[in-house]
C-alpha cells in the first residue's frame, strides 16, 4: 500500500472478487478470456470432428445406410457450420485475444466488458445452436443454408430457425470482438510500438478485424431476412411470393468470402511469428507481408461470385470474377516466398511448432493451387460443387487454418498455460495428423474430378468412388489418433508443474519479455518499444531487458463483472422463444437483456489498483 | 546442387506415373470429367490439364525450395552465433511478384475465351427444356409435346440447348463426360449447351444439395444417331398402350383411380403433371431416377414404398396391396 502514491490513495475502490469457477464466468481479463475461447473451441471440435467421421463411414462403401440421409444433411451441415463459427474463428480470436494485448505492450483490450459478452455470446450461440438437437430437427441445408431450400416450404423444421438465430447471435459477438480489437490495437499501442514495429500476427489481427467489421453485416442482414422469412411470412426469398433466390446467395458470400481470409489471415499472422524464431532469421519482407495482408483483404470483397459460377450469371460477370479471384494468388504468392526466404540461411529447430508451421507451407500451396484452378470459371463447372472443392477448401481451412492454429497452440501453450508441451506427444500428433489429413482430403481431388458431388448421402458402385473413399475413411481415423494424442498431450502436460520460463524459445516479440503465464496486469511497467522485434532485440543488441515507458506504480485495473454471461444468457433465451414461436417468451428475454444492457452501461465501475511486484512480471 | 538434380530425376517420372494412375489408370470413368465426349468437357479437361501443369511446376519449385532449405539450413550442434539476418531484396520481391501474374496470364485468356464460348448459346442449338423436381428430372421437347423424365434423348454431334428452369428448390444440372454444371434455379432459366460426339449412355446427378433425396436425383443421358432419335421422338409423339390380359387391365383400373392424379401417360386419357411421365416407361433403364434398374421386382419395390427407396421422395406410401402392386407392375410392364 505503501506504493500508491499520493494523488492515488483517494481514489482506492472496493471491487468485488470472485473465486473458483466465477472467477472465470466474472472474467474481464484478455488472457482468461483467450483461454476460454479456445477451450470452448476444442469442445466444439470434438462435435465437429464426431461428425466428420460418422460422414467417412456412412461414404465407406457404396449404398450404405449407416444413418438416413435426412440425418447425413444434418451432419455434413453442422460439421460445415461449426467448423467455421465455433471453430475456426473463436480458436484463431483466442490466440489474439490471449496474445496481441501482450505484443502490443497493452495491459487489457479498450472494452474489456464487451471482450466478455463478445465471448458468451459465442459460447452459448454454438451451444443455442446444438440445442436444436433436443428439439428433433437440426439445421440440414448445408452451411451457406441456400434458398429457398432453408426456407420454410421445404425446411419446415425448426432446425433452419436455429441456425439464423445462433448465428446471429455468435456474430453479434464476433462484431463487438472486431470494433474492441481494432480500438485496442490502433490505440493501446505501448510507446514505440509503431504500426510497421508491430509483430505480423498483430497485423494479421488488424486486417482481420477489418474484415469482419465489413463482412458481417451482410451475413447479418441475410439472417434478420430470412428470420422474418419464416417466422413472420415475409418474402424476401419466397419466389412465388417474388423474392430472389440469388439475393441470399449474394449477401452470402459477399460476407462468405471473406470469411475464408477471417480464418486464413490469423493463421498466416501465426506462421510469421513461428518460422522467424525458429529459424533465428528476421522474417524476410516484413513490410511486403504487411501489405499482402492488406491487398488479400481487399481483394477477398471483389470475388464473391466465384461461389455462384455454376448459376448461369453470364460471361461478363464469370470473366470478372474469375481474374480478380486469380489475383489473390499473387499477394498470397509473396506470403509463401517469404516464408522461404526466411528459412533460407537460417539455423531450422524442429520443434513441434515449427513442424506444423512448415507444414502449412505445402498444404497451403496446393489449396493455393487447386484455387487458382478453380478460379477458371469456365473449367471451375466441372469442379463447382464436387469433391474437388471439398478437397480444395479442406487444404486450405484444415491444411492452412488449422495446422497454423495447431502451431500456434504449442507455440503459445507456455505462455498462456505456464507449461511446456511434451515434444515427443508433439512430434507423434504431429505426423500422424499430417498424414492422416492428407490420406483423407488428397483423395477427395481424385473423386471430385470423377464426378462425385459433394454432400450426397451415398452412391452407387460402378463409378470407381469407392476405393477413394474407403482410402479417405482411412485417413480420418489416422487423423482421428493424431488429436487424441494431442488432447493426451494438452492434459498430460496441464496436468504437471507450472515452469515453463518466459522466453522458452528465445522469442522475438513482447508477449516473451513477460513471465509465463503473464501476470494479470501483464507489464509490472509499460515497455518501450525501440525497433521491430521489440524483445529479441533488446535481447541480442540491448541488456536482455525491455526498457520501461512509464516508472514502476500501482496498476488500475478493470473490476470482473457478471453482467455480460447474463446478458448473453438471457439473449440466447429470448432466441428460444423466437424458435417456439413465443412473443411472450422472446419479448420478456429481450425486455431482460436489454434492462441488463442498460444497468451495465449506467454503472460506474471504478476498477481496482493492483501493486506489481517490482521485478516481477518481466524477465 | 548433385542432390537436387538427383532428386528431380526420380521425382519427376513418379509424379507423372503417379498422376496418370490416379487419373485415369482405375478404368472406371462412368461419370468422370476426365473422359470427355464432347467439345465443352473436352474444352473443360484442356484448362484442367493446362492449370494443373502450371501448378504443379509452382508446387514442385515451392517444395524443392522448402525442402532444400529444411535440409541444408538445419540447426547442427556446430553453429555458433546468429545466421546472417536478411531483412529483404527488392529483385527478387519483385521477381516473384511477376512471374505469378505472366503465369496468371496464361491462365486468364482461355478462362475469358470459354467463359463466353460457353456462355453464348450457338444459335441453331436444339432446345430441350429442363425442369428440376425433388428428386426428379423432366425433360421436355419444345414444339414437339413430348415429355419424359430421367432420362434425356439427344441426337449426337448436335448441339443441344438445356434450358434449366426448377419446379422447387436450386438443383444442379451435371453430366460430367458432356461438360461442366448450371445450376436450375427457381424464378430464374437458365441455359448450358453441350454436346456429345459418342453415342452411348451417359450419367448424370444433381449437384446441389436440394434435400434428403439429393443423392438419389440421378439421370442418364441417351445420345442416339439422328435416325434413331427421331425414331424415338416419333413413337413418343405416337405413343400407343395396349392392355390385353386381366391382370395388366386391373392396373390401368387401379392407375387410374390412385396414380393418373400425379402421372400422365401417353396414349392414355392419365395427365396427371405432379409427378414423373411415364410414357413409354419402360424404355428407360432406371426408375426413380437412377435410383433403382427398371425390372419388375424393382417396380414392386417401389410401389410398395417409394420413401424408403428414395428419402424424401413425393410420392407417398400409398399402402398397396401385394394383388394391387403386382396388377400396376403388369400395366406399367406394358409401356413400351
Amino acid at each position: 500500500m505503501a506504493a500508491i502514491p499520493e494523488r492515488l490513495a483517494g481514489i482506492h475502490h472496493e471491487t468485488r472478487t470472485y473465486t473458483g469457477i466465477w472467477s472465470w464466468l466474472a472474467s474481464v481479463d484478455h488472457k482468461k478470456i483467450g483461454i476460454m475461447y479456445i477451450v470452448s473451441a476444442l469442445f466444439f471440435m470434438a462435435f465437429g470432428g464426431a461428425e466428420a467421421l460418422i460422414v467417412r463411414l456412412q461414404l465407406w462403401q457404396p449404398n450404405n445406410h449407416l444413418v438416413s440421409a435426412e440425418t447425413f444433411n444434418q451432419l455434413f451441415t453442422m460439421h460445415g457450420v461449426t467448423m467455421i463459427f465455433l471453430v475456426a474463428m473463436p480458436i484463431l480470436i483466442g490466440f489474439i485475444n490471449a496474445i496481441v494485448p501482450l505484443q502490443i505492450g497493452a495491459r487489457d483490450v479498450a472494452f474489456p466488458r464487451m471482450n466478455a459478452l463478445s465471448l458468451w455470446l459465442f459460447v452459448f450461440g454454438g451451444l443455442f445452436l446444438y440445442s436444436s438437437f433436443l428439439f428433433g430437427s437440426m439445421p440440414d441445408a448445408g452451411w451457406f443454408n441456400y434458398v429457398p431450400l432453408s426456407g420454410a416450404h421445404y425446411s419446415p423444421g425448426v432446425g433452419i430457425d436455429f441456425y439464423d438465430i445462433g448465428l446471429q447471435i455468435t456474430g453479434i459477438g464476433t462484431l463487438m470482438t472486431a470494433i474492441n480489437f481494432l480500438v485496442t490495437i490502433l490505440n493501446m499501442r505501448a510507446p514505440g510500438m509503431r504500426l510497421l514495429r508491430m509483430p505480423l500476427f498483430t497485423w494479421s489481427a488488424l486486417i482481420t478485424m477489418l474484415l469482419i467489421l465489413f463482412a458481417f453485416p451482410p451475413i447479418t442482414v441475410n439472417l434478420i431476412l430470412q428470420m422474418f422469412d419464416r417466422l413472420f411470412g415475409a418474402n424476401f426469398f419466397n419466389i412465388a411470393g417474388g423474392g430472389n433466390a440469388l439475393l441470399w446467395q449474394n449477401l452470402f458470400w459477399i460476407f462468405g468470402h471473406p470469411e475464408v481470409y477471417i480464418v486464413i489471415l490469423p493463421a498466416f499472422g501465426i506462421i510469421s511469428e513461428i518460422v522467424p524464431v525458429f529459424a533465428k532469421k528476421v522474417l524476410f519482407g516484413y513490410e511486403s507481408m504487411a501489405m499482402a495482408l492488406s491487398i488479400i483483404a481487399f481483394l477477398s470483397f471483389m470475388v464473391w461470385t466465384h461461389h455462384m459460377f455454376a448459376d448461369g450469371l453470364g460471361p461478363v460477370v464469370n470473366s470478372i470474377f474469375a481474374i480478380t479471384s486469380m489475383l489473390i494468388a499473387v499477394p498470397t504468392g509473396i506470403k509463401i516466398f517469404n516464408w522461404l526466404a526466411t528459412l533460407w540461411g537460417g539455423r531450422i529447430h524442429f520443434k513441434t511448432a515449427m513442424m506444423y508451421a512448415l507444414s502449412f507451407i505445402p498444404l497451403f500451396v496446393i489449396g493455393g493451387v487447386s484455387g487458382v484452378m478453380l478460379a477458371m470459371a469456365p473449367a471451375d463447372l466441372q469442379y463447382n460443387d464436387s469433391y474437388f472443392v471439398v478437397a480444395h477448401f479442406h487444404y486450405v481451412l484444415f491444411g492452412g487454418t488449422l495446422m497454423g492454429a495447431l502451431a500456434g497452440l504449442y507455440y503459445w501453450f507456455p505462455k498462456i498455460w505456464g507449461r511446456v508441451l511434451n515434444e515427443t506427444l508433439g512430434k507423434w500428433n504431429f505426423w500422424l495428423v499430417f498424414i492422416g489429413f492428407n490420406v483423407t482430403f488428397f483423395p477427395m481431388h481424385i473423386v471430385g474430378l470423377e464426378g462425385m458431388p459433394r454432400r450426397i448421402a451415398t452412391y452407387s458402385a460402378g463409378y470407381g468412388w469407392t476405393i477413394w473413399n474407403q482410402v479417405s475413411t482411412v485417413g480420418a481415423f489416422i487423423l482421428l489418433v493424431g488429436m487424441l494424442i494431442l488432447l493426451y498431450n494438452l492434459i498430460t502436460t496441464f496436468m504437471r508443474k507450472a515452469d515453463a520460463p518466459g522466453d522458452p524459445w528465445d522469442g522475438r516479440a513482447l508477449e516473451w519479455a513477460t513471465s509465463s503465464p503473464a501476470p494479470e496486469y501483464n507489464f509490472a511497467q509499460t515497455p518501450l518499444v525501440r525497433a521491430r522485434d521489440a524483445f529479441w532485440v533488446e535481447k541480442y543488441e540491448g541488456d536482455g531487458t525491455v526498457p520501461a515507458a512509464e516508472p514502476a506504480g500501482p496498476i488500475h485495473m478493470p473490476s470482473p463483472s457478471l453482467a455480460p454471461i447474463g446478458i448473453a444468457f438471457t439473449l440466447v433465451l429470448a432466441g428460444y422463444g423466437a424458435v417456439l414461436h413465443s412473443a411472450v417468451i422472446g419479448g420478456f428475454f429481450l425486455l431482460v437483456t436489454f434492462w441488463q444492457i442498460g444497468r451495465s452501461l449506467v454503472a460506474e465501475d471504478h476498477g481496482y489498483h493492483v501493486t506489481p511486484q517490482i521485478g516481477g512480471g518481466s524477465q | 546442387m548433385r542432390w537436387k538434380q538427383r532428386g528431380f530425376r526420380v521425382t519427376l517420372p513418379l509424379l507423372a506415373v503417379g498422376a496418370a494412375v490416379l487419373l485415369s489408370g482405375c478404368g472406371v470413368s462412368k461419370q468422370s470429367a476426365l473422359a470427355p465426349v464432347g467439345p465443352v468437357a473436352r474444352a473443360q479437361l484442356g484448362m484442367f490439364w493446362e492449370s494443373l501443369a502450371i501448378m504443379t511446376g509452382i508446387f514442385v519449385i515451392v517444395v524443392a525450395v522448402f525442402l532444400y532449405s529444411l535440409i541444408r539450413f538445419r540447426a547442427r550442434k556446430t553453429d555458433t552465433g546468429l545466421p546472417k539476418q536478411v531483412h529483404g531484396n527488392t529483385t527478387l520481391e519483385i521477381a516473384w511478384t511477376i512471374i505469378p501474374i505472366v503465369l496468371l496470364v496464361f491462365l486468364a485468356i482461355p478462362t475469358v475465351h470459354y467463359a463466353y464460348a460457353f456462355g453464348d448459346v450457338p444459335p441453331n442449338a436444339m432446345k430441350v427444356d429442363v425442369v428440376g423436381h425433388q428428386f426428379w428430372w423432366e425433360f421436355d421437347y419444345p414444339g414437339s409435346g413430348v415429355t419424359t423424365a430421367n432420362q434425356v434423348h439427344i441426337p449426337v454431334n448436335t448441339k443441344v440447348d438445356f434450358v434449366l428452369t426448377s419446379a422447387d428448390v436450386i438443383h444442379s444440372f451435371w453430366v460430367p463426360r458432356l461438360g461442366g454444371k448450371t445450376d436450375l434455379i427457381p424464378g430464374r432459366v437458365n441455359n448450358l449447351w453441350l454436346e456429345s460426339n459418342q453415342t452411348g449412355t451417359f450419367y448424370g446427378q444433381c449437384a446441389q444439395l436440394c434435400g434428403a433425396g439429393h443423392a438419389y436425383m440421378k439421370f442418364t443421358v441417351l445420345v442416339q444417331t439422328q435416325a434413331a432419335y427421331d425414331a424415338w421422338l416419333q413413337s413418343m409423339q405416337h405413343p400407343t398402350v395396349s392392355v390385353t390380359t386381366p391382370l395388366e387391365q386391373a392396373g390401368m383400373k387401379l392407375f387410374s383411380q390412385d396414380c393418373a392424379t400425379c402421372h400422365t401417360i401417353g396414349g392414355t386419357a392419365f395427365n396427371g403433371k405432379v409427378g414423373p411421365n411415364l410414357t413409354e416407361l419402360m424404355q428407360r433403364p432406371t426408375i426413380a431416377a437412377g435410383t433403382l434398374t427398371n425390372t419388375p421386382a424393382n417396380l414392386a419395390q417401389w410401389l410398395h414404398n417409394p420413401p424408403a427407396v428414395k428419402p424424401g421422395a413425393l410420392m407417398p406410401n400409398l399402402h398397396l396391396s401385394q394383388t394391387q402392386i403386382q396388377s400396376l407392375v403388369a400395366f406399367l410392364e406394358t409401356l413400351k
